[in-house]
């Protein structure tokens, strides 16, 4: 069992872990805590798969400006003052059950497929890095880029109009 | 590794996401559930695409680099979706005090 394989159990473990935290913690402030180790663990996957410039914008984009905007969000609130959430056993159990069912579904549906003995590369591969990823960006997928700048400038003016008082 | 391993992570990555929405009633928390199910679908995207890479290598260098940005852009989109659902639930907060998701049933009326 080489490095690679203990790497990729470990960040696996690490994931799936903090990723069941996330939905049972009780403190919103901890999922988020535990959301940002769930990040990590997928962005340590991306360095595993050698997709640098993804594991470097997971980190920067996710871990860093969205769940700060979550913990801002959640201080904002005050949340942990009194948080009187109606609790419903049975529909927390109904959710359970069909979580569990899609999962074994999938699961049993993907387990023979023909494509399971394909190997994914590992630490090797060029296109991960952001000269490759770069040069394609820009020359096949500049109109998207394009558009996506249009969709920042219209989501900023929302959340601004949105947010606004009166 | 095989592709088998990562496509089995993913789904349970989603699943934990899917549970998370279906049973927590706190808005902001469905809402990061929500940024789980991305993620584990980005997990998969670049391992499918680094498998497309080592088995086309030879006919074209830059096989499967559509996967990785496919992953660029959902990041994009998932931030533009984050600043604004939390913009609402900043708002929603404001007129009734409350973050739980219950609330929203008065929409319906």
């Amino acid at each position: 069992m080489g490095i690679t394989q203990i790497l990729f159990w470990l960040l696996t473990a690490l994931a799936l872990g903090s990723a069941l935290m996330v939905i049972v913690s009780k403190n919103p402030v901890y999922s988020v805590l535990f959301l940002i180790v769930t990040f990590f663990a997928i962005s340590g996957h991306y360095v595993l798969l050698n997709a640098q410039f993804l594991a470097i914008v997971n980190i920067i984009v996710y871990a860093g400006a969205i769940m700060v905007l979550f913990l801002f969000v959640i201080m904002l609130m005050n949340l942990n003052a009194d948080m009187n959430l109606q609790k419903n056993k049975l529909l927390k159990f109904a959710g359970f059950i069909a979580g569990l069912c899609l999962f074994l579904v999938l699961v049993a549906a993907l387990r023979d497929a023909d494509i399971k003995k394909q190997m994914v590369q590992t630490n090797g591969g060029e296109i991960g890095l952001i000269k490759n990823l770069g040069m394609v960006l820009f020359k096949e997928y500049v109109v998207p880029f394009e558009i996506s700048s249009v969709l920042f400038l219209s989501a900023m003016v929302g959340a601004v109009v949105i947010g606004k008082k009166e | 590794m095989p592709v088998n391993y990562y496509i089995f992570v993913a789904i349970a990555l989603f699943c934990i996401g899917v549970v998370g929405v279906l049973t927590r009633r706190n808005a902001i928390i469905v809402f990061m559930c929500i940024e789980l199910m991305l993620n584990a679908v980005n997990l998969l995207l670049v391992a499918f695409s680094k498998m497309h890479h080592v088995i086309n290598v030879a006919k074209d260098i830059n096989a499967g680099i559509d996967g990785q940005l496919f992953v660029f852009f959902i990041m994009v989109v998932a931030a533009a979706e984050v600043s604004v659902g939390l913009a609402i639930i900043v708002m929603m907060y404001r007129n009734t005090h409350s973050v739980d998701i219950n609330f929203l049933n008065r929409l319906k009326h």
